[in-house]
């Protein structure tokens, strides 16, 4: 005869899902690190929010604006990933693993590559730089990013004379990022999330691969372990999360443009002339720094950036190519 | 005490504070930093769903008089009509007020110029007479019939209000499409309703005149 004893556990002995998860993710990581054998001056590179950059250097291209306080800068987010609601991403990106982490370099290269984060933070000196960011919704931060001209990986990658465009594309994986998930239960966007410059604009001095910000690892809601940040246009154009570098011949169909092209350009340079069709750009709200009873200010041609950039568009018809 | 009493002295002081907290709790997290890092648009926001709630609210009493007999809540539609009233002014006013400082000029361009914001504009003047005829006195001055016809201009309201939600996003629909599907089954019902009672009416006319 089969006796069945049964097993009772009382749940205050059962370890929470979460926490057993959180412990396997650390041994992974650790044992990871261990293979690597990254020493301590690359932590960073292990993804830990918070860890600090040693050695950050100054940059000529810094404003000296009163910068968007951390707290403003790290919950108040458009990351459709994870939500599009502003408190989405800092309350739902908390696990999602940015390490391990690669980004592959495609296409129209002579070096195409599939580079891991460490090998780019190893390659690339960092330095801090503090950019306005404006966003399409016309508010406004300053924020002391993290990270290295996108020009230094282009020219280590060595673009062919076919590369005219360079795509850019985030992580898909709806497993993590809630917004992703299709249809009514996501957040209304195509994924993965593309974006796209012109050659050169990304070879533009100001056009910035950040990986941190505030001196620390880039926190996870802000688009780690590496974004884009191009200052000159709307906040959405400085695609998050980063995993593949794509050089192209032609113009790539950013995300943006596909969900609703009449209201989304490609360039997508802010321009206080050209209105959203839905709201008007000529003023924006600084986020954390206007009172409430304050009037908003005015938003500057190229957010500000016009004397080092709008030759790139010299000829071209803004309102045409908005 | 009589049950009319009752309602006067304590139901509907209790439902008329109850109609205020949203604004209480909206004065608190002002007063507690608690608004996040957008304040303006916080309260924009805030008063915005707070006028389709009471909207939806309102469109309800009928359904639920309807179905389940609920008669004593028409007693309360008159206070939730005018709580949608009284936070669509405070959702204009943190509009005018805050995110455009009174600049007239900009309001008025933007009334103009933005389809959401004219059919929001649009909903609110709508507001305003059935607001303005909410007394007994006016009720008895235009006659049941007539005040009732004006106050149907509440469904172009509930659809308008819906529809300025839905202009407003960027991508994700989700929340005004569930303010969206309580209203297309409030208003389905009164059609349905109607369809039933009145086979002929129905047969003849259309959809809208159905529904008056």
């Amino acid at each position: 005869m089969l006796i069945k004893k049964i097993v009772t556990i009382s749940s205050s002995e059962i370890t929470p899902r979460e926490v057993y998860q959180q412990r396997r993710r650390f041994l992974r990581e650790a044992g990871a690190l261990a293979v690597a054998g990254v020493g301590a001056t690359l932590l960073p590179a292990a993804g830990v929010a918070g860890q600090k950059f040693p050695n950050l250097r100054k940059s000529p291209y810094s404003l000296d604006e009163k910068t968007t306080t951390y707290k403003d800068v790290t919950s108040y987010n458009n990351f459709y990933e994870f939500g599009s609601g502003k408190s989405d991403p800092s309350e739902r990106a908390g696990n999602f693993r940015t390490f391990p982490w690669s980004v592959a370099i495609e296409g129209e290269v002579k070096k195409p590559a599939v580079y891991q984060m460490e090998d780019l933070l190893k390659h690339h000196p960092l330095e801090e730089r503090v950019y306005r960011l404006r966003c399409v919704e016309a508010w406004s931060m300053v924020v002391p990013w993290v990270g290295f001209p996108l020009r230094d990986l282009i020219r280590r990658v060595e673009p062919t004379s076919r590369a005219k465009y360079v795509e850019f594309t985030t992580l898909l994986d709806p497993a993590q990022m809630p917004g992703q998930r299709p249809g009514l239960l996501g957040a209304g966007l195509d994924w993965p999330y593309v974006e796209g410059l012109r050659l050169d604009e990304a070879m533009h001095p100001l056009t910035l691969l950040a990986v941190g910000l505030y001196g620390e690892v880039l926190p996870n809601q802000n688009g780690a372990p590496i974004r884009l940040v191009v200052p000159w246009k709307y906040g959405f154009k400085s695609i998050k999360s980063i995993v593949k570098i794509r050089f192209v011949e032609k113009q790539p169909l950013t995300t943006w443009v596909r969900a609703n092209s009449r209201e989304y350009g490609f360039y997508s340079n802010v321009n206080p002339a050209v209105d959203h069709p839905r709201w008007s750009q000529a003023s924006e709200r600084r986020i954390g720094e206007d009172s409430l009873f304050s009037p908003k200010r005015k938003t500057l041609p190229f957010n500000g950036y016009a004397d080092q950039v709008a030759s790139l568009y010299a000829g071209m018809d803004l309102k045409k190519y908005f | 005490m009589e049950k009319n009493q009752i309602v006067r002295r304590f139901v509907k002081p209790t439902l008329f504070v109850l109609a205020l907290m949203p604004l209480a709790f909206l004065v608190y997290r002002a007063l507690n930093n608690g608004l996040g890092a957008n304040p303006i648009e916080t309260i924009n926001r805030y008063t915005g769903d707070w006028v389709l709630r009471f909207l939806l609210v309102t469109l309800a009493v009928t359904p639920l008089r309807r179905l389940f007999g609920w008669n004593a809540l028409l007693r309360y539609r008159r206070m939730l009509g005018l709580f949608a009233f009284f936070y669509a002014c405070l959702h204009f006013l943190s509009y005018a007020w805050l995110d455009q400082y009174f600049v007239l000029a900009d309001i008025i361009k933007d009334v103009a110029k933005r389809p959401y914001i004219t059919v929001g504009f649009a909903c609110l003047l709508m507001l305003i007479p059935l607001a303005a005829t909410s007394t007994n006195a006016m009720i008895r001055r235009l006659g049941a019939r007539r005040w009732q016809a004006l106050h149907r201009l509440v469904y172009f309201v509930g659809v308008g209000g819906v529809v300025h939600y839905l202009w407003l996003v960027k991508s994700d629909l989700r929340e005004p499409l569930i303010y969206g599907a309580i209203l297309v089954a409030l208003l389905g019902f009164r059609l349905w309703h109607r369809v039933r009672r009145d086979p002929g009416t129905a047969a003849a006319g259309s959809a809208q005149h159905a529904l008056l």
